[in-house]
């Protein structure tokens, strides 16, 4: 398992603790449009991510990443810093 | 459809730039279609006293002013403001470093320094440019600002008026505060933003906590007291000073369109540097300065503040007994316990919220109606902001106008 799948595994377990409406997740799954998440929902997410990793997302860098995918690598890259 | 003259409209349909407000237009079409009172819409007649006006022609007592400490009528306030407008004018027409600094403005900035026994004072237009003007200029590209996420909108303004970075802790958690401060690169340029009073719920922050940990965390910490000015800590210098951290505080941003009870904003500080935010804030440097008929009224209002022991006793004794009777009642509130003068009452949705808002203004009572995206996690609520001078009497029909109105509309 490479490193970005083992991010992948626990990304999408994370999504899936916040995925209260059952939708079903892929990488190309958008935050905003297709999970529904309201801003409290977005911000207990992305402090679970920041736990999860020991990083910081910035609302500046957040407000870049719109996919699963795109977190991934941003948590990857964040984890390179 | 046809334009009226000199009012453009896209053709047939098309798109156009206040499509993104559709989702609001619609909100507010779908309230006024069931008949309800536009609640944004209220004009106050006549101002009789600071706890009552006239509004539909009916008298209404005032429960969502922000004039907490009642100084709006003030005999001393007024004729400071009078004697300014005949000696000085109506207004300065300038910006405070060229032509609009006035005797009146640096007389306020002393007021505050004597209020807030600090050694530098800035006076702004509004507490908005106040916030804006001091965490954009303070925090520059590569620093990071950490704030609540309730977080006032001209906090949020000022961040995105700049270049830092941004990151948003959960409500009042201080350990959520203190995880974020440990993960940041220890050499970055750190400011910690917090409220004393945060004005949805009128809960209080865990300052002592809070500043404490930005401090070991070589931050620099801001505390906006705009709702807890006057009223809160043994002098009215808010609740950093109630819960005794006023000193590491390095910025005290407040207002006086609340408990000064004129219009303005204010950044006080003990940095020896701190003059030079005169020359480089552009919220201060490119706007009009106060007409010094505020700054007069500002001046003698914070003066008076500082000894007003008896009106802050008499706030909280109003305060305690409404949030008691309110529960008693059986409405849901934002806090467990008075906190300040602000009592939340939970509304079910926001139907509800606005037919309540409506009966109590029928019953003779004025309440702020605050709905998303003001308030946190999507609630709707009746905001009742107490008043120093609203009588005991007062309080009891209060009350009573809660109790008619809640069986009324069934929200109790």
């Amino acid at each position: 398992m490479t490193d970005r799948d083992e991010r992948k595994s626990k990304i999408l377990g994370l999504v899936a603790e916040f995925n209260k409406k059952g939708i079903a997740v892929a990488e190309d799954t958008r935050f905003a449009q297709d999970l529904e998440w309201d801003s409290l929902t977005v911000m207990d997410f992305v402090a679970a991510v920041e736990d999860e990793f020991d990083i910081i997302i910035t609302m500046n860098r957040a407000a870049e990443i719109e996919t699963v995918g795109s977190l991934i690598d941003a948590v990857g890259e964040l984890q390179g810093q | 459809m046809t334009a009226e003259p000199g009012k453009a409209a896209p053709a047939g349909g098309a798109s156009d730039l206040f499509d993104k407000f559709q989702p609001m237009i619609d909100i507010r079409e779908n309230l006024l279609s069931t008949g309800v009172t536009d609640p944004f819409s209220l004009v106050m007649e006549r101002v009789e006293s600071p706890t009552v006006a006239i509004c539909n022609g009916k008298r209404t007592i005032l429960l969502g002013t922000y004039n907490y400490m009642g100084q709006t009528f003030d005999p001393d306030v007024l004729a400071a403001g009078k004697q300014a407008l005949d000696e000085f004018g109506s207004g300065t027409t300038g910006s405070r470093v060229l032509n609009g600094t006035y005797q009146g403005h640096r007389e306020c900035e002393e007021a505050l320094k004597r209020f807030y026994g600090m050694d530098h004072a800035m006076v702004f237009s509004t507490g908005y440019q106040a916030n804006l003007g001091i965490i954009s200029t303070m925090a520059g590209k590569d620093d990071y600002v950490i704030l609540d996420i309730d977080s006032h909108a001209s906090i949020y303004d000022g961040c995105a008026l700049g270049n830092a970075q941004i990151v948003a802790f959960r409500h009042n958690d201080v350990e959520a505060l203190e995880k974020r401060l440990k993960r940041l690169p220890a050499e970055a340029g750190k400011l910690v933003v917090l409220e004393g009073v945060y004005s949805m719920l009128g809960d209080v922050a865990p300052l002592k906590e809070m500043v404490a940990i930005s401090k070991a965390h070589g931050a620099m910490v801001l505390v906006d007291e705009a709702h807890s000015m006057g009223f809160i800590g043994p002098n009215g210098r808010g609740v950093a000073e109630e819960q005794g951290v006023l000193d590491d505080v390095d910025f005290v941003i407040g207002t006086f369109s609340k408990s000064v009870g004129t219009v303005g904003g204010f950044c006080v500080s003990n940095h020896p540097k701190f003059e030079i935010l005169r020359l480089v804030c552009r919220p201060y440097v490119f706007t009009a300065s106060l007409p010094p008929s505020v700054v007069a009224t500002a001046a003698v209002s914070i003066d008076k503040l500082r000894d007003a022991k008896d009106k802050r006793d008499h706030l909280w004794a109003n305060s305690r007994r409404l949030h008691g009777g309110l529960k008693e009642l059986g409405f849901t509130l934002g806090t467990e316990t008075p906190q300040s003068a602000i009592i939340a009452v939970i509304m079910p949705d926001l139907e509800k919220g606005a037919a309540m808002w409506e009966a109590l203004l029928q019953e003779g009572l004025y309440v702020n109606l605050a709905r998303p995206p003001a308030t946190p996690a999507g609630m709707t609520l009746l905001r009742c902001s107490l008043c120093a001078l609203h009588s005991e009497q007062q309080v009891g029909e209060i009350l009573g106008m809660f109790e008619a109105a809640g069986k009324r509309v069934g929200v109790i």
